[in-house]
């Protein structure tokens, strides 16, 4: 290409690109950008002063909204309370045992890290004060906002060493700044404790961590930045501040057609609420053949082929009986494994990560039984802290993914329940203190209020954990020849048959016997009249 | 030796024959293969193609009923125990003596009184069994439709079409073997894609 054609090349665009200025422009064109929202808090006057603490934000915020701490305060994300409406247990983060960190009570500095409020550290806290609810934690949207373990809820007020000792600071954060840039909570405000349950990243849910803050579509198809880019809140679609779509509120079975978005719809979470029970579009000569699963199974079981499906992973168990064990100069240690997950750690025992996690398969009804603190427990097999309930078949029930996290935590080994362990904290009773199991144990069963043997061993545990998000694109999702073979995914689950996979011994037995003897006794008949027609054109042919 | 030619099978027939031979063996293939005997297509394609031969043969059935009353040929599966005795000691003895056959064959009377049996059996036994079961297999989905979901299970289905498709298995063997039982081993074979059956006279 000689410099002729360069310039003729130049000059062509450059008159493509008058022309495209030339163009006139719209109305819309001439004014600002369209914003996000009516109402800019940057220019309200309430919110441009000095906070010195959340509480402060929360009155500047309530003196406009006045209603909505008041809706907060009838959240699961304030009471950490759910009563069972069918047993009348008290249920909630506030009242169970899980097979993490185990309970909150006695813990609750670090543990209301994640408290939608501020100030709860003991037995104390006031549900009812108003300005302790935290707006900000939800509604932030600089992501500088940040609540760390040990300050009862409260955010980063003075810069910090976090992890301590860790070299890595948290910068205290401005208040004001934040306040004027709320916004609709973002996927990143619910993961901010969603995908950090259990005290770090992916650790509890294997299908919530924080890969979801952007994922591609091969990790989640509706929450794909670059896609449909779905906010929590686009299927938790909260109205009044009540989130819906609670693992204590499961629509474990949902039928019927898709209801339209904007209407009412008590399970705006559940896929059919958008998809309906009969979502997939097949050649009609195949009798629905896709859609007749769904009477049988969730969603989620062929569309969340894999769960964890990042380098992040997810936590399979945690061991507490190895907890206080020390290093070999008798210090605290931390051992990660490969991947640089924990494995070991002095103060909380052992790990096991792992990441694209195949699902166990249960029927689930919705219906969760817990083991409550002090509850009975068998220490002869496995505790089931939670237990997913529903019958193979039931109709109310569908077989569901879950993932299932195994372990060892202590136990009263004369009166047979879980302990309520005191681990977090700075007195010298707290485990992660003093590595000291007896006055842990002391500190925390006495400040549950529950009766303590003095004695304590470990038992198995297990939990299960709906898996529900990172749903694959459609070409990713489990496929049938998984599920229909000999082993499939669902052996042994019950409820169902499954062509390819059941079969009864005798009919195939007597088939197979039958369709033999059939050939034998074709191969016999005919090898007679061949041997016959042999011999006799042997004595016909003399000549 | 003479042969005299006698026109049996007109050509639908042989049409009839020939594809619902493909579509039985098919199926016979893609169904053991759903059944979870071995692995060929995968389940998937093999249910697909089980489904879309199921309708193919569905429709061929519909059309071949048609022809069947419209000719008159139903006649021919009218069963008869007459020369059944016979007919049993030829396949058990005479075949192997190489004696006549007692059952000639014309256009009126195609099948030997223990073919007519036979395919009887296959037509008001097997047939019901297999195509019972698979339609209520098919439609699955319908089931609620169809007010039968209360009682029927799809386990009793799946068995009774399993049932069916082992009978199917054997008679396919020795429909196949009998079929080398003419005058030479193929002649049967032949007659059916010509129409044309060679007599043989001694």
């Amino acid at each position: 290409m000689n410099w002729k054609t360069l310039a003729r090349a130049a000059a062509l665009l450059a008159g493509l690109a008058a022309f495209g200025a030339q163009a006139v422009p719209s109305l819309g064109d001439k004014l600002p950008r369209v914003a996000k929202g009516t109402a800019d808090h940057g220019k309200f006057k309430e919110l441009q002063r000095v906070f010195k603490s959340g509480p402060d934000v929360t009155k500047a915020c309530l003196a406009c909204h006045t209603d909505a701490a008041q809706q907060v305060q009838h959240t699961r994300h304030w009471t950490w309370e759910v009563v069972d409406p069918k047993t009348g247990q008290m249920l909630g983060k506030k009242n169970l045992i899980n097979n993490f960190c185990t309970t909150t009570v006695s813990n609750e500095k670090d543990c209301m890290a994640c408290h939608a409020g501020y100030g709860w550290q003991d037995k104390s806290f006031d549900f009812s004060r108003e300005d302790n609810v935290d707006c900000l934690i939800c509604h932030d949207s600089t992501g500088t906002y940040r609540k760390l373990p040990g300050d009862a809820g409260h955010p980063v007020y003075v810069r910090k060493e976090f992890p301590a000792g860790s070299g890595k600071f948290v910068e205290a954060v401005d208040l004001a700044t934040v306040a004027q840039k709320v916004a609709m909570p973002s996927r990143a405000n619910c993961g901010s404790c969603h995908f950090f349950g259990a005290g770090g990243d992916g650790t509890k849910h294997g299908d919530l961590d924080s890969s979801l803050k952007k994922p591609g579509k091969h990790l989640d198809v509706h929450m794909d930045a670059a896609g449909l880019n779905f906010s929590c809140v686009a299927c938790h679609k909260t109205v009044d501040h009540q989130v819906p779509g609670s693992r204590y509120e499961f629509a474990a079975s949902r039928s019927g057609p898709p209801t339209p978005r904007g209407k009412y719809d008590a399970e705006p979470a559940a896929c059919q609420a958008c998809h309906g029970d009969k979502p997939h579009h097949e050649n009609p000569l195949l009798m629905d053949r896709l859609n007749v699963h769904t009477d049988k199974l969730a969603c989620q079981t062929c569309h969340v082929p894999q769960f964890a499906r990042n380098a992040i992973g997810t936590e399979k168990s945690w061991d507490w009986s190895t907890a206080t064990k020390m290093g070999p100069e008798g210090k605290p240690i931390v051992v990660k494994d490969s991947a640089g997950r924990r494995a070991f750690d002095s103060k909380k025992g052992n790990f096991a990560w792992d990441s694209f996690l195949i699902p166990e398969y249960r029927w689930f009804n919705g219906k969760v039984a817990f083991k409550t603190l002090g509850e009975k427990i068998d220490p002869a097999g496995v505790v089931e802290i939670n237990r997913p309930e529903g019958k193979p078949g039931d109709p109310g029930a569908r077989i569901w993914p879950f993932k299932v996290h195994r372990g060892k935590q202590a136990y009263d080994p004369e009166l047979k329940n879980l302990l309520v362990v005191h681990t977090a904290g700075e007195d010298h009773t707290a485990l992660w203190h003093n590595f000291d199991w007896p006055k842990a144990i002391g500190t925390g069963m006495q400040t549950a209020g529950l009766p303590w043997s003095g004695k304590y061993d470990f038992v198995a545990t297990e939990m299960s954990w709906p898996i529900t998000h990172m749903v694959a694109p459609k070409g990713d999702a489990v496929t049938c020849a998984q599920c229909h073979t000999g082993e499939g995914r669902l052996a042994g689950v019950g409820g169902v048959w499954l062509p390819g996979q059941h079969r009864n011994a005798i009919i195939d037995t007597m088939g197979w016997a039958v369709v033999g003897l059939a050939l034998l006794g074709t191969l016999i008949h005919g090898g007679i009249r061949v041997c016959v027609l042999c011999r006799r054109k042997k004595g016909t042919n003399p000549q | 030796m003479s042969t005299n030619r006698i026109f049996l099978y007109k050509r639908y027939e042989r049409f009839w024959h020939w594809s619902q031979a493909a579509l039985v063996i098919f199926m016979l293939i893609t169904g053991f293969e759903i059944h979870g005997a071995y692995e060929n297509f995968g389940f998937r394609r093999a249910a697909d193609l089980h489904t879309y031969a199921a309708w193919t043969l569905l429709v061929l059935w519909a059309f071949t009923i048609f022809w069947q009353f419209t000719t008159g040929e139903w006649r021919q599966y009218i069963p008869t125990l007459k020369k059944v005795d016979a007919m049993i000691r030829y396949y058990i003895l005479g075949i192997f003596k190489d004696a006549p056959n007692p059952f000639q064959k014309t256009s009126v009377k195609k099948h030997n009184p223990l073919q007519r049996l036979a395919y009887l059996a296959l037509l008001a036994f097997v047939s019901p069994i297999i195509w019972g079961s698979g339609i209520f297999y098919l439609g699955y989905a319908y089931w609620p439709d169809w007010g039968v979901d209360a009682w029927l299970s799809l386990e009793a289905v799946a068995l009774t079409h399993t049932i069916g498709a082992f009978m199917m298995l054997t008679f396919f063997f020795v429909h196949v073997y009998l079929t080398t039982t003419g005058h030479t081993p193929f002649a049967h074979i032949k007659t059916m894609i010509t129409g044309w059956e060679e007599e043989e006279h001694h």
